[in-house]
């Protein structure tokens, strides 16, 4: 018998350990994996809350927490790929991936 | 309660589920502190196969072999195909954390210790204590009814074909943003 606040502590961890990495590693790749983090987190919760609340629903369209977190899935796809080329392309240019280096538009 | 006690009143799905979070949250610390990014993407792909674990215990098998096809097998490869083809990424002498890591360290604790509190307030109750019951046969169907469920108008046709667009936009711009140009000299695109 697990409780949902097991599954949403454990999604929070997640997520918020995501956001450390975001906030504080120097490197594009090492962020874009942050926020892979907390996309996954995002989706313990949507499945988390399909297995308690939406399945037992009749009104809810049967799978409904499976289909958002399929769009996530979706959406860390194209996130990734979009930001992996917006790396390479940086890189080609400047010779760095460290986002401390990227300052073109403060100057 | 002492601790061995409660390692004993484990059922098997509760340890199932405490050593696939183990994994998951481990990882991701592996991911968020390693100085050699390759040994980060590799605990990336390790946390991913933990919460295809978590997806287990919810009884979402389906979306765990998604999890292990998409996450592991097409976006972690993609990253470490990223780190490979950049120079000078896999060093480990330079820090690793940038001059804000106290302020994100903060924030991040912080920000956990809100949801943990709001968490364990609200969903402490009976309702959330266990999983309801469910008929097999709905969850043995549910594959089929999402397959259903995306060419359904009244589901999610319409949020399908939105997703579909985005995914083919993002991959043919990825193409367009990476593709090789004439070399460009550093020192003119200083000045």
């Amino acid at each position: 018998m697990i409780p949902l606040s097991w599954y949403l502590l454990v999604a929070a961890l997640l997520f918020f350990i995501g956001l450390f990495g975001v906030f504080a590693r120097r490197n594009a790749v090492a962020i874009l994996m942050g926020v892979e983090l907390m996309l996954n987190a995002v989706n313990i919760n949507l499945i988390a809350f399909w297995r308690f609340r939406t399945v037992v629903n009749p009104l809810a369209p049967p799978p409904s927490g499976w289909a958002w977190a399929i769009f996530v899935l979706a959406v860390a796809a194209a996130e990734a790929a979009v930001g992996l080329a917006l790396i390479i392309s940086v890189y080609r240019r400047r010779d760095s991936t460290v986002v401390e280096d990227l300052d073109l538009l403060q100057h | 309660m002492t601790f061995l006690t409660f390692l004993t009143s484990l059922t098997s799905e509760q340890v199932v589920f405490i050593l696939a979070s183990i994994l998951t949250i481990g990882a991701a610390l592996v991911v968020v502190t390693n100085r050699n990014l390759f040994h980060a993407a590799l605990a990336l792909m390790a946390s991913f196969l933990g919460v295809a674990g978590i997806y287990i215990t919810l009884d979402a098998g389906f979306l765990a072999a998604a999890q292990l096809l998409v996450y592991i097998g097409a976006i972690s490869i993609l990253i470490i195909f990223a780190i490979m083809v950049t120079r000078r990424m896999m060093q480990v002498s330079e820090s690793p954390f940038n001059s804000q890591r106290g302020l994100g360290f903060f924030v991040a604790v912080a920000g956990f210790l809100i949801v943990a509190v709001v968490i364990l307030q609200w969903f402490g109750g009976e309702a959330f204590a266990a999983k309801p019951p469910v008929a097999p046969a709905v969850l043995s169907n549910a594959v089929a009814a999402l397959g259903v469920s995306f060419v359904n108008p009244n589901a999610f046709a319409l949020p399908f074909i939105v997703i579909s667009i985005l995914l083919l936009a993002a991959l043919i711009g990825a193409i367009y943003i990476a593709w090789p140009r004439q070399r460009i000299d550093p020192a003119e695109d200083e000045a």
